[in-house]
């Protein structure tokens, strides 16, 4: 399947509620949410690779102008966009992808979505964290961050898909 | 060489990968350093007008505490004001006070755009920049305590290193005492910051103030951090284990001033000649 006009918006919806609305959301601050790597997870089954990680870089530099954080927003995406296929191909649901499938919940059920999401989100989280805090210097308050974040991103994420139900293509 | 070609054409995914997570850790190493210019930041400005919206409407929920702490600022203000006046009456027959001493600080008020708390680095972007007179370096103050650094700045915003930044070292004082120390964020509490190299022979107090000490190269001297809320002695160790309490909230910042100092250029300076002469 080609990307269209829908994913250029939404490329574009999901960066301004990231930055403009969940920027300011940090639960007993520890607990981030980072939504827009749902978009990222949606992107159709059989996208180009290159093309993947391009956008992952591209979403990833704009997230991190706003975070001040230059290029590590950027890092983590490539790293998780990089990952996505060879985990799709390994969790793959009976009878295998049908052309044009979108990796929603609406294809494989909650309990196959949260096995291809949660890896790589806490992938994408642990990056994040562990580079920001410049190492493994906090070891064990940054993997309380992380999992805190992992688990609320995940529940956005679920809360989302239910909300909004990716149609099945 | 057709068989090279080949090789990278069919291991593509894996170089532009590579490439791509090169390029990425160029840039995060590049902007590692805290006081370092940088290219791409959100004094940028379509970057920071739109988080100026989204502070626009933030900040009408800290419309009540803001209130309060304007008008008690206002207070004491007004109480200074009349001390000076009062004393100014008694010194004017004196001669021969340095008027550029008296007034080497100026302060611009500023509009916080952009606050975070809950990172390890974090940075606040204010609504005054290049056009108000604010340059790199500049102290941030509120009126409650001492808040960073301008870092860099563009025509009308510039971004201030929070003293919430696991880099940074602020020179802090304990005012009862008067003996020095290094304040430094832990990357935890955004409510608490550390004192460092306190000897055992002081005898700090919980509840003791502290203060910004006056051999700080950012902080006019005397500005307030907050206070001592837990200490620790180990035994054999060296020093203590300070924690205080920030007497500014981070989390409900809405206005900063920026403070210029007139003389901190020529205090540089004559810093640097002896610095030289010693070498």
């Amino acid at each position: 399947m080609r990307l269209n006009i829908f994913h250029i918006i939404s490329f574009f919806v999901f960066l301004l509620y990231q930055v403009l609305i969940l920027q300011n959301v940090v639960l007993f601050h520890s607990a981030f949410c980072f939504l827009y790597i749902l978009y990222l997870l949606l992107l159709p089954v059989e996208t180009n690779p290159l093309l993947l990680m391009g956008i992952g870089f591209a979403m990833g530099f704009v997230v991190d102008l706003f975070y001040e954080s230059l290029g590590l927003h950027a890092f983590a995406c490539v790293m998780v966009m990089y990952a996505r296929n060879y985990w799709l191909n390994s969790v793959t649901p009976q009878g295998g992808y049908d052309n044009n499938a979108v990796p929603s919940m609406a294809l494989g059920g909650v309990q196959w979505f949260l096995v291809y999401t949660m890896p790589l989100i806490f992938l994408h989280h642990a990056m994040l964290f562990y580079i920001e805090a410049g190492g493994f210097g906090m070891f064990w308050f940054t993997l309380w961050k992380v999992i805190t974040s992992t688990i609320f991103t995940t529940l956005v994420i679920l809360i989302a898909q239910f909300l909004f139900p990716s149609r099945r293509r | 060489m057709e068989r090279l070609i080949y090789f990278f054409y069919q291991y593509r995914a894996f170089f532009t990968f590579l490439v791509l997570e090169v390029l990425c850790a160029w840039l995060i190493i590049s902007n590692n350093s805290y006081q370092g210019a940088q290219f791409f930041n959100s004094s940028n400005s379509a970057i920071a007008s739109m988080n100026n919206f989204s502070q626009g409407i933030r900040n009408y929920f800290l419309l009540s505490d803001q209130n309060t702490i304007l008008a008690e600022e206002n207070a004491s203000l007004r109480r200074e004001l009349e001390k000076n006046i009062q004393l100014k009456q008694l010194t004017d027959t004196l001669s021969g006070v340095d008027t550029t001493i008296v007034d080497r600080f100026d302060f611009v008020s500023a509009k916080v755009v952009n606050n975070q708390v809950d990172r390890y680095k974090n940075f606040i972007t204010i609504s005054k920049g290049a056009n108000a007179g604010i340059t790199p370096g500049m102290a941030v103050i509120s009126p409650l305590g001492a808040i960073g650094k301008v870092k860099v700045v563009s025509d009308h915003y510039s971004v201030v290193t929070s003293i919430l930044h696991i880099d940074v070292m602020v020179s802090a004082e304990l005012k009862r005492t008067g003996h020095f120390g290094t304040a430094q964020w832990k990357g935890r509490n955004p409510q608490e910051i550390n004192l460092l190299y306190i000897p055992p022979h002081v005898k700090p107090e919980i509840g003791d103030t502290v203060i910004t000490s006056g051999y700080n190269a950012v902080f006019p001297p005397g500005i307030m951090i907050g206070t001592i809320s837990q200490k620790e002695l180990d035994k054999e160790a060296l020093f203590y284990e300070l924690k205080v309490k920030l007497s500014q909230d981070f989390q409900k910042l809405s206005y900063v001033t920026v403070v210029k100092s007139r003389l901190k250029h020529e205090q540089d300076s004559l810093e640097q000649a002896v610095i030289k002469m010693e070498k």
